[in-house]
């Protein structure tokens, strides 16, 4: 059984279909990518994964048990985890606090202990603010600790927000293009980090247009265009496919490369 | 040496020093009038400091729920036979409780749609207030029992007390209590959930928070803390209106928070002495004296975006840095 199952997952908007009858698996510690032209329904696939649209048609499964449709938070108590393309930062906090946010399902606690500061309240602070810096570091962020997520970089707020998804500590972890925004170096580091969280057994799903990114660490790799599934293999076929370098570059541009390439 | 104090014992502190230091530049008694005025309108914006400045979401029907409070102070000793503190209680709870069954549905909404939906929340009070004359009197209002505080101490110390100077401590110390409550929230982990979902709420339900039930937590808590100030001022006063509950009373709560940083505890008290003292003090403009209001209001707001405090507190750390 995967970890995670899509099945005949489709959703509309306005009577345009955006995502049509989608079947993949994601299995533990395997790194998926999803590629495809601007617009191909990405974004929108991993909205209908984590909660975020009620899917159309289909359905999501966790571990075999359908979560279609289920809230987010639900989601995170199952274990499933995500990034966003637009940042959702949490701006007026310190980037420590970003990611404390992150550490919410082990440190709940009843309103009322919170309101007294009751000293298991203060406890749980402690504990979750370790946390957080241990997590912090791990995405080489300690040092922006105690600013405001306002001020810090593009490149500093993706990470924020990978240190912030792990910190729910997920058995599958959706990135909506991390490496966006960010320098040749932040990359390299963003591309070890994937491949680390993927070693611990967190099943990676993964939407990225750094083609070397997503060549270089992906088991496989699942093309869109116009939100149905055009191919699906390692990253060598789906390279090779001529069908994906058709939706990319055109079928002349695809002639034109196929020829360059000899 | 004032850095390595926590910020949440920083602020209690300075809080606690300006109430015990400003009787000593009241020339009159009238003062302690005000003075507690300030204090009741405080712990209002105390509130709405958690609502609107942690959580992010407005509400222009708070004084709606002062209104309850105010009214179970008149009421309940009459009609139930309570002892006026307990009749607070009862105000507050009843207050949670309608919050906690109107949040439900209305906190879904956002933005100007929830400002809409709040609103006519605090009309509806209003209007019970203002109709049910048979009990609260419309819009003459009604007498108020008295808290017997003055009273009381009289007899424990054998003195001669002024009403005013007792309620001023008395009021000092709810608004410290409110503060302290308030502060405590602000670096806990459902104070960091509500400040999250001020800046991302699909974000908040992704890391596993209950967005709904944050929000819903917040407009209770706030609900309570514009009750119990009702209440008080209705005890205080000895008398009450409807005009409590009006619409303009809510508007006047929220301008108090947002004028003073919306974010920031201390910014709300400041906030809300501003608006209690500055009418006191523009009253000798004679009739220019809304004109004087507002205009300061919109000077605030143009030259002082994040509120009075937030700014100032911002002007001074960049001075001590250069």
């Amino acid at each position: 059984m995967s970890l995670l199952g899509v099945r005949g997952l489709g959703i509309d908007f306005g009577g345009i279909t955006a995502v049509n009858a989608l079947d993949f698996d994601v299995q533990p510690g395997e790194i998926v990518s999803i590629i495809g032209p601007n617009g191909a329904g990405k974004t929108t696939l991993f909205n209908m994964i984590s909660g975020i649209y009620k899917p159309d048609r289909g359905t999501v499964t966790l571990d075999g048990d359908d979560v279609t449709s289920l809230e987010p938070h639900k989601l995170a108590e199952r274990g499933l985890s995500r990034t966003f393309q637009n940042l959702q930062s949490f701006e007026q906090m310190t980037a420590l606090e970003n990611v404390m946010v992150g550490c919410h399902m082990s440190e709940r606690s009843p309103v009322w202990v919170d309101l007294l500061r009751l000293p298991s309240s203060s406890r749980r602070n402690r504990e979750t603010q370790e946390r957080a810096m241990t997590l912090l570091k791990r995405v080489h962020l300690e040092k922006a600790a105690h600013m405001e997520a306002s001020s810090l970089s593009y490149g500093a707020l993706k990470r924020i927000d990978i240190a912030r998804a792990l910190a729910c500590n997920p058995r599958i972890l959706l990135l909506d293009e991390p490496a966006a925004g960010c320098n040749a170096v932040e990359t390299e580091e963003i591309d070890a980090l994937i491949a680390e969280i993927a070693q611990e057994g967190v099943a990676i799903l993964l939407v990225e247009h750094d083609m070397k990114l997503v060549m270089k660490i992906s088991n496989h790799v699942i093309a869109l265009n116009y939100g149905e599934k055009l191919a699906e293999g390692t990253p060598a076929e789906i390279s090779r496919d001529p069908k994906v370098v058709e939706a990319y570059l055109g079928s002349h541009g695809g002639k034109e490369a196929a020829d360059a390439l000899g | 040496m004032l850095t390595r104090i926590p910020p949440r014992v920083r602020a209690l502190l300075i809080l606690s020093i300006l109430i015990l230091i400003a009787p000593m530049l009241f020339p009159s008694s009238f003062y302690y009038r005000i003075g507690t005025l300030i204090f009741i309108n405080s712990i209002a914006v105390i509130g709405l400091v958690i609502l609107i400045g942690y959580a992010g979401q407005i509400s222009l029907g708070h004084a709606g729920f002062s209104g309850i409070g105010a009214y179970a102070c008149a009421l309940a000793p009459t009609h139930l036979g309570l002892p006026p503190f307990l009749s607070l209680i009862l105000g507050a709870v009843i207050s949670g409780l309608l919050a906690w069954f109107v949040g439900r549905p209305i906190l879904r909404l956002k933005g100007h749609y929830l400002a809409v939906a709040t609103l006519g929340l605090g009309m509806l009070i209003s209007m019970v207030l203002n109709n049910e004359a048979q009990f609260t009197g419309g819009p003459d209002g009604m007498m108020v029992a008295s808290l017997g505080l003055t009273k009381g101490l009289e007899g424990l110390f054998d003195v001669n007390l002024k009403t005013s100077v007792v309620w001023y401590w008395f009021a000092g110390v709810m608004v410290l209590l409110g503060a302290w409550i308030a502060l405590n929230l602000y670096n806990s982990p459902t104070g960091r959930v509500l400040r999250s979902v001020h800046d991302s709420e699909i974000a908040a339900k992704t890391v596993g928070a209950d967005v709904a039930r944050y929000k819903l937590v917040a407009f209770v808590i706030s609900a309570v803390y514009a009750s119990i100030a009702g209440s008080m001022l209705a005890l205080f006063n000895r008398f009450i209106t409807p005009d409590i509950a009006s619409f303009l009373h809510s508007v006047e709560l929220v301008t108090m928070t947002v004028l003073g940083g919306a974010g920031s505890v201390l910014g709300g008290i400041a906030g809300a002495t501003l608006l209690t003292a500055l009418p006191q003090a523009l009253t000798v403009f004679h009739e220019y004296e809304h004109v004087m209001l507002g205009l300061i209001m919109m000077l605030v707001m143009i030259f002082m975006r994040d509120g009075l405090l937030p700014t100032l507190r911002k002007t001074l750390t960049r001075r001590a840095i250069a």
